[in-house]
């Protein structure tokens, strides 16, 4: 039990910050622009992708550097040249654009990856375990992964507070017409915070990519599970959306783990379930399995309760 | 004869003589198909368009219809009981009425950006417990029905597809009335109000989240009976209808036909049900080229290309019509060539990687268009750059010439009016 606790934590908190890496750039993007990034998870695909082809030529660690930072280019120019000219009309055509951008980005992909999942390598130097606790090894790479997200959380924690740059950013989330008339280029600002959001997820991508799986279809896995943590953490909150990936990090793990079901509870206090029973599936399904519902669930519970968020301070 | 009874007259004409004309199994199928996605279509839009309602999760409630029908088809079918068959949607419609006062209820409570997010959750939600619930929604084989096994009206079976053509076109006529009939009501007009303006709305007295709620669930009860007619009409309903797939391709439909105008949905389902199946024979990126044509009309035309036609509209009276014929059809004929090849390059570039990078299996020659030619030479690659950057360098010239000869028209179109 202790065993489960300890690793499920573990992988619970590894889990919370990759979606925190994530959705602390869909946040800034949604606060500063009022755009809801739809492929903002394709990003991060694409940033495993990268990645996974830098490290055939080069290796994994160039990659961990590189394919960052092209993604964050290619989210750059997507910003300028597609996102700047589809803004005349409105949020809804901004919110489509996206959309239709995560089609083409995972069509593309298909197309020069092939839709089963690629071959990404954990790099040699961190092939190994880093250590042992009851009997089950932990591997190294993961703990390069914590290491990764808590290093780059705090990193932006300063940018964001510590910087002049973050100031600007800061000042233009709320006032963004003040920032222009104090001289600021505020549309190179948009675009500033798009493409280091980009680049972000696009990190998250190179380090989860090894350890979960490259295909196709990880950014449609991620993307729902992504807004979910916006949305329960507090559109445009950066903090609740700390908060919100921690919390969902954590409920999904241990929420893998536990191979009960309704019916093995109520059997100990002699009540006595089957797949026939009223209800059937509902009882036997073990919460291993109801594991994907439980963040929709929280979605759908926090939005009847607290329709703000955890940490939001506003409505849309 | 009234007026208004002309476009729905030739729409029955339409569907009645289109069957007689395209004979085939195939063409019979494919227009069935366009008879649901129509529905579904316009349903979708009954949020977007007229409520303005962004939905990511459209296709549970037709799913759900669907599974609702399907197993009600078993149920009569097994137990023999004295239902026919083209009653079976209304089920399907109920279905998703009951589910879209559900989760209407959840999500109509928030507008705009929220709003969508919630309906991406719902619809996740419900496509994850598709896998959980094995009893209702069959697993993965998914709930297999058969449409013949109801009671026979006039002797009609529905085993042949014809027959279930006519009736996807009756309903689909049915719900395309009832849909428009919608548009005009009061509570019609107060969604487009809400959409507008919600705090004016508000003002004057309406519960805009009630108005949501009501329009929301509407567009539920027909996207259940489109679902009702797609489970007629494959005898089978899989857990993927439910999923996110089907709800994207909802709205690239409703989008591409163009959201501000009641036509601009049918117009995409027929487009868009004709290219899947179409477009799907000749090459294996056709889903590229759908999101690539998604993201122009959302970048260059953002009222679909059914706007783009009715734009034209006021252009063809008399008195304009003189203008229009000298200024602004020449000037498109201008944009035609470097837009055309702007598209033959596009094409060519696409086909060519793909065929590079999927097919490497079965050599670089490859032919296109009927001119052969090898994937891997560079002159080919030059070739394709330089027509897609002199296609695009003469579209940008030539691109402000049209838009002013249009203005010029538009202009003397509004004059006409007003003189």
């Amino acid at each position: 039990m202790l065993e489960l606790i300890t690793f499920s934590t573990l992988n619970g908190l590894l889990y919370g910050l990759l979606l925190f890496l994530l959705a602390s750039g869909l946040t800034l993007i949604f606060s500063m622009m009022g755009v809801l990034n739809f492929a903002h998870a394709s990003f991060y695909m694409l940033g495993a992708y990268f990645g996974y082809q830098i490290s055939l030529a080069v290796g994994y660690w160039p990659g961990l550097v590189l394919a960052p930072v092209l993604v964050g280019i290619v989210g750059a120019l997507v910003e300028r040249y597609g996102l700047r000219m589809v803004h005349k009309h409105g949020h809804v055509a901004e919110l489509l654009f996206t959309f239709g951008l995560a089609f083409i980005i995972e069509e593309l992909v298909q197309m020069v990856w092939g839709k089963v999942p690629v071959d990404y390598r954990v790099p040699q130097l961190l092939n190994f375990s880093a250590f042992t606790l009851f009997s089950t090894t932990y591997p190294a790479f993961r703990m390069f992964m914590l290491g990764m997200s808590v290093a780059v959380f705090i990193a932006l924690l300063l940018l964001l507070t510590r910087t002049r740059v973050g100031l600007i950013i800061r000042a233009a989330l709320t006032h963004p017409h003040m920032v222009g008339a104090l001289g600021h280029n505020v549309p190179l600002v948009f675009m500033m915070v798009f493409g280091v959001g980009c680049g972000l997820a696009a990190l998250a991508g190179v380090i989860a990519g090894p350890a979960l799986v490259t295909q196709p279809a990880m950014a449609a896995l991620l993307g729902p599970i992504l807004f979910v943590v916006v949305v329960v953490g507090g559109l445009g909150s950066l903090p609740g959306a700390f908060i919100a990936s921690l919390l969902i990090g954590l409920i999904q793990t241990f929420a893998v783990a536990l191979n009960v079901s309704v019916a093995d509870m109520l059997g100990h206090v002699g009540i006595t379930l089957t797949r026939d029973s009223i209800g059937g599936d509902l009882w036997t399904a073990t919460i291993a399995q109801v594991a994907p519902i439980i963040p929709y669930l929280l979605l759908v519970l926090v939005l009847i309760f607290r329709p703000k968020g955890l940490m939001g301070d506003r409505d849309t | 004869m009234p007026r208004y009874l002309w476009p729905w007259l030739s729409a029955v004409a339409v569907m009645v003589v289109l069957p007689l004309v395209f004979t085939s199994g195939s063409a019979i199928t494919m227009m069935s198909l366009m008879g649901f996605a129509i529905i579904f279509a316009l349903s979708f839009n009954m949020l977007l368009g007229q409520t303005g309602m962004l939905s990511f999760g459209h296709a549970v409630y037709y799913g759900l219809g669907g599974f609702m029908t399907a197993h009600a088809l078993n149920v009569i079918g097994s137990g023999k009981w004295p239902i026919p068959l083209p009653l079976l949607p209304i089920v399907g419609g109920l279905a998703g009425l009951s589910f879209a006062i559900i989760f209407g209820w959840v999500s109509t409570k928030r507008a705009g950006t929220a709003f969508s997010m919630i309906s991406l959750g719902l619809g996740e939600l419900v496509a994850a417990c598709s896998l959980i619930l094995k009893g209702f929604f069959g697993g993965e084989g998914g709930i297999s029905t058969s449409r013949t096994a109801t009671l026979r009206l006039f002797g009609i079976s529905f085993g042949p597809q014809i027959q279930v053509y006519y009736l996807i076109a009756a309903w689909c006529l049915l719900c395309m009335v009832a849909m428009y009939a919608f548009t005009r009501t009061p509570l019609g007009r107060m969604c487009n109000a809400v959409r507008d303006n919600p705090e004016r709305a508000e003002f004057v007295g309406y519960s805009t989240q009630m108005v949501r709620f009501i329009a929301f669930c509407a567009s539920g009860f027909f996207a259940g009976i489109a679902g009702g007619l797609a489970a007629i009409h494959y005898e089978i309903v899989t857990a993927s209808v439910v999923g996110a797939a089907p709800s994207g391709y909802v709205l690239l439909m409703a989008y591409i036909g163009g959201v501000a105008f009641f036509i601009g949905p049918i117009i995409g389902a027929v487009l868009m049900t004709a290219l899947q199946i179409s477009l799907s024979d000749y090459t294996g990126a056709w889903q590229l080229y759908v999101g690539l044509m998604f993201v122009l009309v959302v970048m260059y035309a953002p009222w679909g290309l059914g706007g783009l036609l009715l734009m034209h509209q006021p252009l063809l009276k008399s008195g304009v019509r003189d203008i229009f014929v000298r200024r602004v059809l020449p000037a498109y004929g201008l944009a035609l060539v470097p837009a055309l090849m702007v598209f033959a390059a596009v094409v060519l570039l696409i086909e060519t990687s793909h065929h590079l990078l999927v097919k490497s299996a079965d050599g670089s020659a490859m032919k296109l268009m009927g001119v052969a030619y090898d994937a891997e030479s560079a002159i080919a690659w030059i070739l394709m750059l330089v027509l897609l950057v002199l296609g695009g360098w003469a579209l940008k010239r030539v691109a402000p010439k049209v838009s002013e000869a249009f203005h010029a028209a538009r202009l003397a179109a509004l004059g006409a009016e007003a003189s």
